[in-house]
C-alpha cells in the first residue's frame, strides 16, 4: 500500500504479444463460420460469442496489468466490479423488455 | 493534482505522498466508472439495434476494411504499451525517459487518427454517411443507416477521447523534462495512463464489433 | 438557546475574513467559498423556476386560458422543470451543504481534488447560463424529459442549447460525485471509523454512487438527440428504424435514480436534525446508514415504472413493478427509525426542527402515493395526471426542499457566524409547510379525478380544486420569500453565532462559526460515535474499518 510497484519491462512485453495474439486470432476466426465446423445444432451467434470472449480476454489483461489493477488497492478493483455491475443493470433490464415484447398477448405491448 | 512547482510538492490538504497518490488514483478510476457508463449508453444501443436488423449489421460491417482496423487495433495496442512504459519511467523518476515514450504514444496515437480519417473519406466517398445522401449496395430500406449511425457515433466519440488523450499527453511532455515529476509524485502521468488505457478498451471492443461480427457469412 | 462550553479557538481567521475581494471568490479553492458560490447560483435558479411556476398557477386558476397560448405554456412548464431539476434541486443540498459541511464533519482540511470542485461550479455556471440563455431566445416545449421523435424532429426552440447546457451541468454533478467519494474514502480523520461517519456523509457517499453511475447515461443520451437533431439522422426516429423507447430507456436509467440524488441528501439532513433537537442517538444508525445505499442500488432498478404506457413489454412492466416496491423498504426504514429516534427524546421545536417533522409528513405521503403509482393497474389509470404532478411535487419539493431548507437553517449560525430571527423564521417554516400542502394536496385529488398534465385549459368542473391549488401557491410563495428576508437581514444584524448555538454533536460544531480556512485549528482526533447524546442509553461500541 506504502510503496508503489513497479512491473518489470518483461510482464509488459509477454502481455503486449499475448494481445497482439489474440487480435489476430479475433480476425482470423471472424471469417470462419464457427457452426459449420462443429457438431450438431449450433447457433449462428457462436461467432459472436467467440469475438466477444476474446475481446473481454484482451480487455482483462490491458486491465490487469497496463492499468495495474492486479496490484492496486482493493478500493480500485471494486470500483471496476461496480461499474461492470451497473453496466450490467443497464443492459439486462433494457434488454429485457425489448427481449419480452409479444410475450403476452397484449396488442402494442 | 500536483502544483506547477518542481519537484511536485505535497498539497496543503494532504498528510503525505500515500494519501495524495491513493486520492488521485480512486479518483481517476472514479471518472474511469463513469466513462464506462457514457460508453455503455452507446454499446446498448449498439446491442438493440443489431438484434432488430442483424442482416443490416452484417451488410454493414462488410463495408468496413478489416486491414485498416487491424493495423490500427496494433498501432493503440502498441501505443498502450509505450503509455506503460512512460508510467513505469515515471515510478523510477526517470525524466527524460518518461518524456521518451510520451512522445512514442503521441506519435502511435496520432498514427490512428489519420487512419481513422482516412477510413472516413472512404465512407464519405462511398456514400455510406447517414443522412439524405445515404446510399447501400443491397436494401433501400433507411433502417440499414442504424449499422452507420452507430459507427460514426462510437468511432467518433473514441476518436474524441484521444484527442483529449494527446492533448493530455501534450501538456505532460514540457512538466516531465522540467522535472515535475517524482518517484513519489507523478500521479499526472499515472492518471493519463489510466485513461489512455481505457480509450484503448473501448476500441478492443469497437474494433470487433463493428469491422468482424457478420464477416462470417460473407 | 445554551452555548456549551466549548472554546472555540479564536485566534486563527474565518474563512470569509481570510481573503477579500472578488478573485478571491472567483477563484478560491476552499471547499466552504465554493459552498456559498453554489448557495448564490442555485438560489437565483430556484427564484427563476419559482417566477415560472407563480405563472403557472395563475393560468391554471381558471379553466380557460386567458394569460398564455398553449405554445407559450409548453415553454414555461418545460423551463420550469429544467430549472428547477437540474439546476436547483439536483445541485441543491450536495452542492451547498454537502460542499461546505461533508469535509468539517469528516475532519478533513478540503475536498480531495479543490481545483476539480472549483471546475465543477464554473461547469455548472457554463451549463445554467446556456440554459437560461436557450429561455431568453425562446425557450424550448419538449418539458424537461426531451422524449423523441418530439425533442428530435418536432419541437421548436432552442433544444440543443438547453440539450447541451444540461450535458455541462451534467458533468458538474458527476464532478463534485467523484470529488466526495474520493474525500470519505481517503480524508477521514484520525479516529473517524465508518461508523462514525454522520449520517449525513453516509446520504452523500450514496447520491454520489448515484451521480457517477447514473448522470453519464444520460449524458449520452442527450448527445444522441443532439446528433440527430443536428444532422438530422436516425437515432431513435423510426423513419429510420430508430426506437424511441431506447430514449427512454437511457433517459429513465438516470432520471430516476436522480430522484434519489435530490431526496438522499435531505434524508441525510434529516437525521442530523432529529437527533439534534431530540438530544438522542439515533435510532438503528446502521440501518439508517445502509438504507442509503440500499436507495442507491435499487433505484437503478426500477426505471420502467415510468414507461408502463409508452409501449414498453409487459412482462417487464411487471418486473419493474415489483421492484418498485421495493425501494419502499428502506424509505420507511428511514422514517420509522427517526420516529423511534423522537420517542423519549427531549424535543425542542427549533426552527430546523419544524422542517424536519414537516419533511416527516410530507415525504410519507409522497413516498406512499409513489408505493400506488408503482402498481401498474394504478398507474395506468392516473399516468400523465395531476396526481403524478402531486406526488413528485411532495417528494421534490416538499421533501427535498424542507430538508434543505432544514439544513440551511441548521447550518446557518455555522455558515455564516450569525443567527437569524428565531420567530420569523417559525412563521416561515409553518406557512412554506401549509402553503405546500394546499398547493399540492388537491393536485391528487385533481389527478384522481381524471386532469392531465400539461394543458393550460380545462374542464370548469376542476376550478374549485384548482383555485384552492392556486391560493396555496401564493402562501407558498409568501413563505419562501420570507426566509430569504430574514437570512439577508441576519448577515448584517444577526447576533453573532457561538461555535455551537445548538449544542449539537459533530465535527463542525468543534470548530469557529464561520470556521477557519484549514476547517480546525488543530486537526481533530476521533474518539467517540456520531450522536453521542447524554440521553440516551450508551450503544456498544462498534469497530469495523473499511
Amino acid at each position: 500500500m506504502s510503496t508503489v510497484h513497479v512491473t518489470p519491462v518483461r510482464t509488459y512485453l509477454l502481455v503486449f504479444f499475448a494481445l497482439m495474439a489474440l487480435t489476430f486470432l479475433t480476425v482470423g476466426v471472424a471469417h470462419v463460420n464457427i457452426a459449420h465446423h462443429l457438431p450438431g445444432q449450433v447457433t449462428d451467434a457462436i461467432n459472436d460469442a467467440v469475438a466477444m470472449a476474446i475481446a473481454v480476454t484482451k480487455a482483462t489483461l490491458v486491465v490487469l496489468f497496463f492499468m495495474h489493477v492486479w496490484h492496486s488497492a482493493r478500493l480500485n478493483k471494486i470500483v471496476v466490479w461496480a461499474s461492470l455491475f451497473f453496466i450490467l443493470i443497464l443492459f439486462a433490464f433494457s434488454l429485457a423488455d425489448y427481449f419480452s415484447r409479444g410475450w403476452l398477448g397484449v396488442p402494442g405491448k | 493534482m500536483a502544483s506547477e512547482a518542481r519537484p511536485a510538492p505535497l498539497a496543503h490538504h494532504f498528510d503525505d505522498y500515500d494519501q495524495q497518490r491513493e486520492s488521485a488514483t480512486l479518483g481517476m478510476w472514479l471518472f474511469l466508472a463513469q466513462e464506462v457508463m457514457f460508453f455503455g449508453g452507446l454499446f446498448l444501443a449498439y446491442t438493440v439495434y443489431r438484434w432488430k436488423y442483424p442482416a443490416f449489421f452484417a451488410l454493414g460491417s462488410n463495408q468496413l476494411d478489416v486491414p485498416l482496423g487491424l493495423a490500427n487495433t496494433i498501432v493503440l495496442i502498441g501505443s498502450s504499451l509505450t503509455m506503460v512504459l512512460a508510467v513505469r519511467a515515471a515510478q523510477l523518476g526517470k525524466a527524460r525517459q518518461i518524456a521518451g515514450w510520451i512522445g512514442a504514444t503521441m506519435a502511435l496515437g496520432t498514427g490512428f487518427l489519420v487512419v481513422k480519417g482516412f477510413e472516413y473519406h472512404h465512407k464519405w466517398v462511398h456514400h455510406l454517411i447517414p443522412g439524405a445522401g445515404f446510399h447501400i449496395e443491397g436494401t433501400t430500406d433507411p433502417a440499414a443507416q442504424t449499422f452507420f449511425v452507430l459507427y460514426f457515433c462510437m468511432t467518433g466519440l473514441h476518436a474524441l477521447h484521444m484527442i483529449v488523450g494527446l492533448g493530455l499527453l501534450a501538456f505532460l511532455v514540457p512538466k516531465a523534462l522540467r522535472g515535475d515529476f517524482s518517484a513519489e509524485n507523478h500521479n499526472w502521468v499515472e492518471g493519463v495512463g489510466l485513461y489512455w488505457h481505457f480509450v484503448d478498451v473501448i476500441w478492443i471492443f469497437l474494433f470487433p464489433l463493428l469491422y468482424l461480427l457478420g464477416r462470417h457469412h460473407a | 438557546m445554551t452555548a456549551p462550553a466549548t472554546a472555540a479557538p479564536t485566534e486563527l481567521p474565518s474563512y470569509l475574513e481570510a481573503a477579500h475581494g472578488p478573485k478571491s471568490w472567483l477563484l478560491t479553492r476552499d471547499h466552504k467559498r465554493i459552498g456559498i458560490l453554489y448557495l448564490v447560483a442555485i438560489s437565483v435558479f430556484f427564484v427563476l423556476g419559482g417566477l415560472m411556476a407563480v405563472l403557472i398557477r395563475a393560468e391554471l386558476a381558471t379553466p380557460q386560458g386567458d394569460m398564455f397560448s398553449s405554445d407559450v405554456y409548453n415553454r414555461l412548464f418545460t423551463m420550469h422543470g429544467i430549472l428547477m431539476i437540474f439546476f436547483f434541486l439536483i445541485p441543491s443540498i450536495p452542492a451547498v451543504l454537502g460542499n461546505f459541511l461533508l469535509p468539517v464533519m469528516i475532519g478533513a482540511k478540503d475536498l480531495a481534488f479543490p481545483k476539480l470542485n472549483l471546475t465543477s461550479w464554473y461547469l455548472y455556471m457554463i451549463g445554467g447560463l446556456m440554459t437560461f440563455g436557450s429561455l431568453l431566445t425562446g425557450g424550448i416545449d419538449t418539458g424537461w424529459t426531451f422524449y423523441t421523435p418530439m425533442s428530435t424532429t418536432f419541437a421548436q426552440g432552442q433544444v440543443l442549447v438547453t440539450a447541451v447546457g444540461i450535458f455541462v451541468a451534467g458533468f458538474s454533478s458527476i464532478l463534485t460525485g467523484l470529488n466526495f467519494i474520493v474525500t470519505i474514502h481517503r480524508m477521514r480523520a484520525p479516529g473517524m471509523t465508518w461508523f462514525r461517519l454522520p449520517l449525513f456523509v453516509w446520504a452523500h457517499y450514496a447520491t454520489s454512487i448515484i451521480q457517477i453511475l447514473g448522470t453519464p447515461v444520460v449524458a449520452i443520451a442527450i448527445l444522441l438527440v443532439g446528433a440527430e437533431r443536428l444532422f438530422h439522422i436516425g437515432v431513435f426516429d423510426p423513419k429510420y428504424g430508430g426506437d424511441p423507447l431506447l430514449f427512454q430507456h437511457l433517459f429513465w436509467f438516470y432520471s430516476h435514480p436522480a430522484v434519489y440524488i435530490m431526496i438522499l441528501p435531505a434524508m441525510g439532513v434529516m437525521s442530523e436534525l432529529v437527533t439534534a433537537f431530540s438530544r438522542k442517538r439515533v435510532f438503528g444508525y446502521h440501518f439508517v446508514a445502509f438504507s442509503s445505499l440500499f436507495i442507491a442500488v435499487i433505484g437503478f432498478l426500477v426505471w420502467g415504472h415510468h414507461m408502463y404506457v409508452s409501449g414498453q413489454s409487459v412482462v417487464a412492466g411487471a418486473i419493474f413493478s415489483f421492484l418498485t416496491m421495493l425501494v419502499a423498504i428502506p424509505s420507511a426504514v428511514k422514517v420509522f427509525n427517526w420516529t423511534a429516534t423522537l420517542y423519549k427524546g427531549s424535543i425542542s421545536l427549533q426552527t430546523p426542527m419544524l422542517y424536519a417533522l414537516g419533511f416527516i409528513g410530507v415525504f410519507l405521503i409522497g413516498g406512499l402515493t409513489g408505493v400506488m403509482l408503482g402498481t401498474l393497474g394504478i398507474d395506468i389509470h392516473v399516468h400523465d395526471t395531476y396526481f403524478i404532478v402531486a406526488h413528485f411535487h411532495y417528494v421534490m419539493v416538499g421533501s427535498a426542499i424542507m430538508g434543505y431548507l432544514g439544513g440551511l437553517h441548521f447550518w446557518w449560525p455555522k455558515i455564516t457566524g450569525r443567527m437569524y430571527d428565531e420567530f420569523w423564521s417559525k412563521v416561515g417554516a409553518l406557512l412554506i409547510f401549509v402553503g405546500f400542502n394546499t398547493t399540492f394536496f388537491p393536485q391528487f385529488i385533481l389527478g384522481y379525478l381524471g386532469m392531465p398534465r400539461r394543458y393550460h385549459m380545462y374542464p370548469a368542473e376542476f376550478q374549485t380544486w384548482n383555485v384552492l391549488s392556486s391560493a396555496g401557491a401564493t402562501i407558498l410563495g409568501v413563505g419562501y420569500l420570507i426566509p430569504v428576508i430574514y437570512l439577508l437581514w441576519s448577515l448584517k444584524f444577526g447576533a453573532k453565532a457561538p461555535a455551537n448555538p445548538w449544542g449539537a454533536k459533530g465535527l463542525e460544531w468543534q470548530t469557529a462559526s464561520p470556521p477557519p480556512v484549514e476547517n480546525f485549528a488543530t486537526p481533530p482526533v476521533v474518539t467517540e460515535e456520531a450522536y453521542a447524546y447524554e440521553t440516551s442509553a450508551p450503544a456498544k461500541e462498534v469497530t469495523v474499518g473499511v
